[in-house]
């Protein structure tokens, strides 16, 4: 009895998360640009989605921007990450506190000041700003994802690999970097992601012709109707769906069978609290 | 050596970091307490008045001798200077600041509510079932939050979906879209799962052997879960909260697709100063300086509820 209440619980707030997204998908199909009847079954959007060159041109800008930003977020996080750990703790402790900043900070006041900048800097809002804006506001995630990857290398790896004749760079390159390297990829993954759904302050911080993909989709629905954007988020969240399983599937396959196993068993054996 | 080489690692970091960081901020705080005046040639400062009078008499001089638009060189110069009229301002718009805070406190609230039995239940589930309903849980998390918000425009129009479905039993049509209830709806979905995710991330940790002590110790079900469940989720609470209300009380677009302009928060306020028709930057950044400091006093106070420092982390 009680199971089926918890079941129950699950089901309404999984359905609260995922009905607006259901309807906005099969309102993608609608022939009718209006939303709420249903005349008949249609690609038409999709297609006209396709033909749409302001979506396709912001689409385009989205994916190279967030590359552009990811790498240089990537580069630039791992040197500081590396930095910051051989730093004194006061000096440590400072700079990682300021690194938090853009994270804590309220997107928009982050936008606006980079806005801020520009403006006194002179530098025409466009590609640049963007970014220079995105790679600022994707380091820290970089940082934050490498350090602890840092403090749980064993130094006496590279001392050992110096004593083993390495010259400190090739040290570094054949041993604190495979170490670290799942918190480089992870910073690289979330900047990626941060940066392609970053809309605030890309809002800020954009030029007439350097619209990225959100941007263009807040002035879609501005306009009340525009089934494109359902054909869109039709399209998105299938994409996204199956990154996540491909993620996950690859995930359970890296833990050993018998961990699983035994995970499982744990589960079994205190499931019935 | 080698330490203080790899020291050096952080160097374009640091310029980055001052740079992109810590010179806007600043830049924030210098816009706040400034504002343009009028002075004259000699470094005089000159009443509004007084300047307006000064160009209107040197424009129409210069149309009657056609002064070419190079050489027009007007007495009245605009100079920056220091003042407290914008933070004053900022009291103009207390209600609405009151508004968002007041919006943003409830939506965490209720999310705080809805998230933690079902996180709670997540947490006991079987080791596979929790890595597929943490996916559930994150899947609409990675779609734009313009779309999200765009998909409860069309359900809660006033023809929209669930006035329809009211209608079947004759209910309706409800006033819906437009409301302070629906930008609260829509801060609630965009981040319920900012608050699922670190209590989860420390019920997850809670063993299963507590609780059954609790239990063979003669304690209710809800005392186990007031006495036990409850004091070791305290640090997902905290950083829940922070999750859901930090976005929330700084938010500008969910209340003007969903509140119709109706609702105006604080992003909105600052939204107007730099990008609309109330443009006025020094304001603006008066305006987000007020809440850059409320929301690291927010902070300070859930870290210090907050022992155990790492817990719950989301980010």
């Amino acid at each position: 009895m009680r199971k089926l209440a918890n079941r129950f619980y699950m089901g309404l707030v999984f359905l609260f998360l995922y009905i607006p997204i259901f309807v906005l998908i099969a309102n993608s199909f609608n022939a009718s640009k209006s939303r709420t009847v249903w005349t008949g079954f249609t690609f038409d959007w999709y297609r006209k989605l396709f033909h749409n060159e302001t979506i396709l041109k912001s689409l385009l800008n989205t994916l190279i921007i967030a590359l552009i930003a990811s790498v240089l977020a990537t580069l630039l996080g791992t040197l500081a990450a590396i930095g910051i750990y051989n730093m004194k703790k006061f000096t440590r402790n400072l700079v990682i506190n300021i690194t938090y900043l853009p994270i804590i900070n309220p997107e928009i006041v982050t936008g606006v000041s980079l806005m801020l900048l520009f403006v006194a800097l002179k530098i025409e809002l466009g590609y640049v700003t963007l970014i220079l804006a995105h790679v600022t506001f994707c380091v820290p995630y970089v940082i934050l994802n490498v350090l602890p990857k840092l403090r749980q290398m064993d130094n006496n790896l590279y001392e050992a690999a110096l004593d083993l004749g390495c010259t400190p760079p090739m040290a570094f390159r054949k041993v604190v970097i495979p170490e670290i390297m799942p918190g480089i990829m992870t910073g690289f993954l979330m900047s990626i992601t941060y940066s392609i759904d970053d809309f605030v302050i890309s809002y800020f911080t954009h030029g007439a012709t350097s619209q990225t993909l959100p941007i263009t989709i807040f002035s879609m629905t501005r306009r009340k109707v525009s089934p494109e954007v359902n054909a869109l988020s039709a399209l998105l969240f299938v994409a996204i769906l199956v990154i996540m399983i491909i993620m996950n599937v690859s995930e359970m396959r890296k833990l050993p069978s018998d961990q699983r196993r035994r995970a499982a068993k744990a589960e079994k054996k205190g499931g019935r609290a | 050596m080698t330490k203080l080489r790899s020291r050096l690692a952080a160097g374009p970091y640091m310029a980055w970091m001052i740079i992109f960081m810590i010179v806007p901020l600043l830049l924030i705080a210098v816009f706040a307490f400034t504002t343009t005046a009028p002075f004259d040639r000699d470094g005089n400062r000159l009443e509004e008045e007084e300047a307006a009078l000064i160009m209107e008499e040197e424009l129409a001089e210069w149309e009657e001798n056609e002064v070419p638009l190079e050489e027009r060189e007007s007495a009245v110069v605009e100079k920056t200077v220091f003042t407290v009229q914008n933070i004053l301002e900022v009291n103009k718009y207390m209600p609405t600041m009151l508004n968002s805070i007041w919006m943003a406190l409830v939506a965490t609230v209720i999310c705080l509510v809805i998230a933690y039995p079902l996180a709670f239940m997540i947490s006991r589930m079987h080791f596979v079932s929790q890595k597929m309903m943490l996916m559930l849980v994150m899947l609409p998390m990675w779609m734009n939050f313009l779309l999200r918000t765009y998909a409860w425009m069309t359900l809660l129009e006033r023809n929209g979906l669930i006035n329809r479905f009211f209608g079947l039993f004759g209910m309706g049509p409800f006033e819906m879209i437009n409301t302070q209830g629906a930008v609260i709806l829509g801060m609630i979905y965009n981040y319920l799962p900012f608050m699922i995710l670190p209590l989860y991330s420390v019920m997850t940790k809670i063993d299963n052997t507590t609780i059954e002590a609790a239990q063979d110790l003669g304690a209710s079900r809800l005392s186990v879960m007031l006495r036990v469940v409850v004091p070791l989720s305290v640090p997902g609470i905290t950083s829940g909260i922070t999750a859901v209300f930090i976005p929330s009380v700084s938010t500008g677009i969910i209340s003007r697709m969903l509140g119709g302009g109706t609702n105006m928060l604080i992003g909105d306020l600052i939204d107007l100063q730099f990008l609309g028709n109330a443009y006025n930057p020094n304001l603006g950044s008066a305006i987000s300086l007020v809440l850059m400091v409320f929301i690291l006093l927010c902070m300070s106070i859930t870290n210090a509820f907050d022992e155990d420092k790492e817990g719950g982390m989301l980010l």
